[in-house]
C-alpha cells in the first residue's frame, strides 16, 4: 500500500488567497502605463498579467494586496484603493 | 516570462520577498530542472498538501541537505545521461544554507556537481518565528538575539557565505537583491550557462520578520543595495566580473528606519550603533570600490578604447544635466550621448528613475528595453576613464 | 561460482551484479572495505555507477535519497555512529517510499567509542519503516542483499531495506560464497521502475507538507505495506530458489526445533555458535534448539509463536540492550505470545556488546540461567 507523499504540480491555484487583502487592493489606471512589465516582475504572487500598454492587472482572486506594484510603477499608473469587501472582485 | 512554473496560490505572507525571488529564479530556469528545497518558509508555502506552487519536479527532504539531495539527483541524471537536458537547482534560506547545511553545502561545492544552490537571504530563521542565523545582520533583533536593557540585538556580523563559495574553487559566484529583478535573472542565466557547482545568495526582504510594511519590500531591497550594505557583486572563476555600483551612497538610516527590527537602535542610546552599521557600509563600499567614481571599477566595465572624438571627464558629464537650458547627455558604455530635447527626458530625468549627466551603463541591465533604443540618439563623445 | 572472498568483498560485488547507479559513503569502521571494494570496481569500469565520496553519513543518506528520487538504483553502507548520524534521513527516505539499500556493519556506539560489533546500532532504526535482516554468514549476507533488492523495488512494497552484517566478524572474515552470474541476477532482478520519480515531464512535488488531516495516512500506509511483506517475502524466496538453485531464509531459520523443550532465539552471526552448542548439547541427549530470527523489522509474529509455542523455556539472546528496560528482541519474542493461551518461560540475555567475544561457554551461561527463575534482563559474561 503507497500513499505518496506527493502532490500535483501548480494545485496551489485552488487556493484563492485574494481572501486575504484586508481593506485595499491595487487599481490599474490604465492610463500611462508603458509596459515596462516591473510590476509583472515584481508580484510575490505573479498573479499580475498583461501585454500593450495599459493592458496590465492583477489576478484579484490571487492579490494579496501588498502594493509593491504600486512603489515600482515608474509611471505612477497603478494606485492603492480602499476595497470593501474582497468577494465583490473574486467571485 | 513562464507564470506557470511556481503558481499563485501559495501561502506566503503578503509582500514576501522570498515568494517573489523563487518565481523570478524558476521562471528563468525554465521546465527543464528538477529543484531539491531544503525546509523552510519557501517549503512550506508551496507545499501544503494536497496543493503545490511548483509546476517544475521539485523534492524536499531536511533541514540541512538539500545541497546532498541536489547531488544525489545530478548523480542521477548524470548516470541517466540527462543532465544537458534537465538542470539541477538546490536551494534553501539563509539558515539553510550558512548553518545548519553548511557541511553538505561545502560538499557540494567540492566534488563539483553541476547545480545551482540559491540562497534565499532573509536574514533568520524565518519559517521558525524569527530566530537568529548566521546571516543575521548586526545589531539585528530577532526572538533568540532580542533587544533588551542589556543588548542591541545580534552581536555578530553576517558570514560571508559568497567568499566561502569562492574559496571553494567553484566557478560562479554571485549576490543579487529583489529589487533588481532583471539583474537576478541575468545572473541565473548565467549561472546555468555554466557547467559546475554555482552560488546565488538573493537578499529577500520579509515583512513579518523584519516588521516592515508589506508593500516596501522593493524599495527595502534596493536601500540595502544603495547603501552599501549589501554588495550585488558576480565572481567567475574567484574574479569579480561585475558589481552594482552605486551613484552616491544613501546613509544606512534611510534603510533602518523603515524596519521594526532596528527600531530599537533609533533612541539615545542607539544612535551609536547606528554609526557602527554605517562603518560596516562603509567598510564594503571600500572593499569593493561600490561607488561610481571609483576609477578602477570602471576601468574594468569598460568595454571599449576610447577614439578621437571629445573626450568628457565625469565632472564635466555631470554639468550637461538637461537642467535650466543646459545640454543633457548621458554615458553608455563609454560612449556619450546627446538626450537634448528628447520628450523622455524632459528636464533631464527620465521617469523620475534615471538622470542626464551621469553613466547609465548599469542601470541598462534593469531597464524594460534593451541598448537598441540608443540608437536615435547622435554619439558626441567617450567618457574620460 | 564459489570463491574465498572477504565478507566485504562478497558483498560488493553482490551490488555490483545489481547494478546500483549511485552509490554515496562515508568511510567508517567497520564498513570502509565495502565502499573501497565497490569505488575500484567503478574505477576500474567493472561497475558503470556514480561513486559520490560525501563529507558525512547525513549526506550520504541524502545523496542516495535524492538519486533515488531521480529513478535510478542506489546503495549505501555504513555502521554505529554514522548510522545514527543519518538516523533522520533514513525516516525521511522510508516516508518518501524510496527502495534504497543500505548494509549496516554492525558496531557498538559511543560513548565510550567502541568500534566491535554488537547490534545497538541498527536496533536504533528499527522503528523507521526501513525492511531489516541480519545476516548469520557471508553467504546469507550476499543473498539478502540480492533479496533486498528485489523486495524494496516490488511495486508492492518501495520501500528501503537494510541488510545488517556483523561487523569483522562477518565484513572482515574470508568465507567461501557462492556468487551468481550476472546473466541469473538479470533475470531475478529486472530493471528498477519507480513508481513516482522527479521527471520534468512529470513534476511532481514530493516530500510535502502534510497535516494532521492527512499525515496518520501515510504511517498507516508504511505499516501495513510492512505486514504484507510478510507475505510477499517467501513467494519472492522461492523466485530465488528457482533461479540461483539455492534455497533463501528470509524471515526465520529453525534449527533442531522440531522436539525442542528449551529455545535460543538469536540474530546475527552468534547464531553460529550457538548451532555448534545445540550440536553438542543434543549428543547429551537434551532437547535444545534455535530459532534464528533473520527478518526483524517487519517482525514475523506468527511465525515466531508457530515455531516456539511448543517450547517451555525460550532465551533470547541478544547484542543489543534499551538501557532502562531490555533487549528489543525479547521484547519483540514475547510480544509474539501476547493474546495467546500458553506462555513459556522466556529470559532475555544481553551479550557480545563492544564486540566481546561470544563462546560456547557463553551460551553455557545462558542455558544455566534458563534453567531457573524468569529473568527480563541477565547480562551474559559479566566482569562485575
Amino acid at each position: 500500500m503507497i500513499i505518496p507523499v506527493t502532490s500535483k504540480p501548480r494545485t496551489s491555484k485552488a487556493n484563492k488567497t485574494g481572501t486575504w487583502r484586508s481593506g485595499k487592493k491595487p487599481h490599474f489606471i490604465q492610463k500611462e502605463c508603458i509596459a515596462c512589465r516591473l510590476c509583472v516582475m515584481v508580484c510575490p504572487e505573479g498573479c499580475i498579467s498583461g501585454d500593450k500598454k495599459c493592458t496590465y492587472i492583477s489576478d484579484y482572486k490571487y492579490c494579496k494586496g501588498c502594493g509593491n506594484c504600486v512603489a515600482v510603477c515608474p509611471v505612477a499608473d497603478i494606485e492603492m484603493v480602499k476595497e470593501e469587501w474582497w468577494r465583490e472582485t473574486i467571485s | 516570462m513562464v507564470t506557470e512554473l511556481f503558481s499563485s496560490g501559495h501561502t506566503a505572507c503578503v509582500g514576501c520577498g522570498q515568494a517573489l525571488g523563487a518565481r523570478l529564479v524558476v521562471e528563468t530556469t525554465g521546465p527543464n530542472v528538477i529543484i531539491a528545497n531544503a525546509t523552510g518558509c519557501l517549503e512550506v508555502f508551496t507545499s501544503r498538501y494536497p496543493e503545490s506552487a511548483w509546476g517544475v519536479p521539485w523534492i524536499h527532504s531536511l533541514f540541512q541537505n538539500a545541497a546532498a539531495v541536489a547531488s544525489g539527483v545530478e548523480a542521477a541524471l548524470r548516470i541517466k545521461g540527462k543532465l544537458d537536458q534537465v538542470r539541477v537547482i538546490s536551494q534553501g534560506g539563509d539558515g539553510a544554507t550558512a548553518d545548519i547545511g553548511m557541511a553538505s553545502l561545502s560538499g557540494m561545492f567540492d566534488r563539483g556537481h553541476d547545480i545551482l544552490y540559491v540562497c534565499y537571504d532573509n536574514e533568520a530563521y524565518m519559517n521558525t518565528g524569527v530566530q537568529r542565523s548566521g546571516l543575521t545582520p548586526f545589531d539585528s533583533r530577532t526572538t533568540t538575539s532580542p533587544a533588551g536593557k542589556k543588548s542591541f540585538g545580534n552581536p555578530r556580523p553576517k558570514k560571508n557565505i559568497p567568499e566561502i563559495a569562492n574559496a571553494h574553487n567553484v566557478p560562479y559566484v554571485a549576490t543579487a537583491s529583489v529589487a533588481f529583478p532583471k539583474d537576478l535573472q541575468k545572473k541565473v542565466k548565467k549561472a546555468l550557462s555554466i557547467r559546475g557547482p554555482k552560488y546565488l545568495q538573493i537578499f529577500v526582504p520579509c515583512p513579518l520578520g523584519w516588521r516592515h510594511d508589506p508593500g516596501l519590500t522593493y524599495e527595502i531591497a534596493k536601500l540595502v543595495v544603495e547603501t552599501g550594505l549589501y554588495p550585488i557583486l558576480e565572481y567567475q572563476d574567484g574574479k569579480l566580473i561585475s558589481l552594482k555600483t552605486i551613484e552616491a551612497a544613501k546613509p544606512v538610516d534611510e534603510y533602518l528606519k523603515l524596519q521594526g527590527r532596528y527600531a530599537h537602535l533609533f533612541t539615545e542610546r542607539g544612535k551609536g550603533e547606528i554609526a557602527k552599521i554605517q562603518a560596516i557600509a562603509d567598510s564594503n563600499i571600500k572593499k569593493y570600490s561600490l561607488l561610481k567614481e571609483s576609477k578602477e571599477v570602471q576601468k574594468k566595465m569598460m568595454e571599449e578604447k576610447p577614439s578621437e572624438e571629445k573626450i568628457f571627464t565625469t565632472a564635466e558629464l555631470s554639468k550637461c544635466d538637461g537642467k535650466d537650458g543646459r545640454p543633457a547627455y548621458f554615458a553608455y558604455k563609454g560612449k556619450v550621448y546627446d538626450i537634448t530635447g528628447s520628450d523622455r527626458w524632459a528636464d533631464g530625468t527620465h521617469y523620475n528613475m534615471h538622470f542626464a549627466g551621469s553613466d547609465l551603463t548599469e542601470a541598462l541591465v534593469e531597464a524594460p528595453h534593451g541598448d537598441e533604443v540608443f540608437e536615435r540618439f547622435k554619439i558626441i563623445g567617450v567618457l574620460k576613464m | 561460482m564459489r570463491q574465498y572472498l572477504e565478507g566485504s568483498h562478497a558483498v560488493a560485488q553482490i551490488v555490483r551484479l545489481c547494478k546500483a547507479q549511485v552509490i554515496s559513503a562515508y568511510p567508517i569502521t567497520p564498513q570502509t572495505h565495502i565502499v573501497e571494494s565497490l569505488a575500484q570496481m567503478v574505477a576500474d569500469g567493472e561497475l558503470n555507477a556514480e561513486f559520490i565520496n560525501v563529507e558525512s553519513e547525513h549526506s550520504a543518506a541524502s545523496v542516495v535519497q535524492g538519486a533515488s528520487a531521480t529513478g535510478v538504483r542506489t546503495y549505501t553502507a555504513t555502521t554505529s555512529q554514522g548510522l545514527l548520524y543519518m538516523i533522520e534521513v533514513l525516516y525521511s527516505i522510508a516516508g518518501l517510499r524510496l527502495p534504497v539499500i543500505l548494509t549496516c556493519a554492525n558496531r557498538a556506539v559511543s560513548s565510550p567509542i567502541n568500534i566491535w560489533n554488537d547490534h545497538q546500532d541498527s536496533v536504533t532504526a528499527r522503528d523507521a519503516g526501513w525492511l531489516q535482516f541480519y545476516a548469520e554468514n557471508n553467504q546469507e549476507a550476499c543473498d539478502l542483499h540480492l533479496m533486498a533488492y528485489r523486495l524494496a523495488e516490488d511495486h508492492n512494497i518501495m520501500l528501503p531495506v537494510m541488510v545488517c552484517m556483523d561487523g569483522y566478524i562477518l565484513t572482515h572474515a574470508y568465507e567461501v560464497v557462492d556468487l551468481p552470474e550476472q546473466s541469473q541476477v538479470d533475470k531475478f532482478l529486472p530493471d528498477f521502475k519507480p513508481v513516482h520519480c522527479l521527471n520534468p515531464d512529470e513534476p511532481i512535488s514530493m516530500g510535502v507538507l502534510m497535516g494532521p488531516e492527512s499525515y496518520t495516512e501515510t504511517r498507516y500506509a508504511i505499516h501495513q505495506t510492512m505486514m504484507d511483506a510478510l507475505n510477499v517475502i517467501p513467494g519472492i524466496a522461492d523466485e530465488f530458489e528457482q533461479v540461483f538453485g539455492r534455497k533463501v531464509n528470509c524471515l526465520i531459520e529453525k534449527y533442531r526445533l522440531e522436539d525442542a523443550t528449551q529455545v535460543f532465539v538469536a540474530m546475527g552471526s552468534m547464531v553460529g555458535t550457538i548451532k555448534e552448542v545445540i550440536d553438542g548439547l543434543r549428543e547429551d541427549g537434551q532437547k535444545v534448539g534455535l530459532l534464528k530470527i533473520i527478518a526483524h523489522r517487519p517482525f514475523p509474529k506468527k511465525i515466531v509463536y508457530e515455531a516456539l509455542k511448543n517450547a517451555r523455556e525460550i532465551a533470547v539472546l541478544e547484542k543489543a540492550v534499551s538501557l532502562g528496560e531490555e533487549g528489543p528482541l525479547f521484547s519483540d519474542v514475547k510480544s509474539a505470545f501476547c493474546g495467546h493461551g500458553n506462555q513459556p518461560k522466556i529470559s532475555g540475555f544481553v551479550l557480545g556488546l563492544g564486540g566481546r567475544d561470544i563462546t560456547k561457554k557463553s551460551i553455557l551461561e545462558v542455558q544455566d540461567t534458563l534453567a531457573g527463575a524468569q529473568v527480563d534482563v541477565k547480562f551474559i559474561d559479566l566482569k562485575i
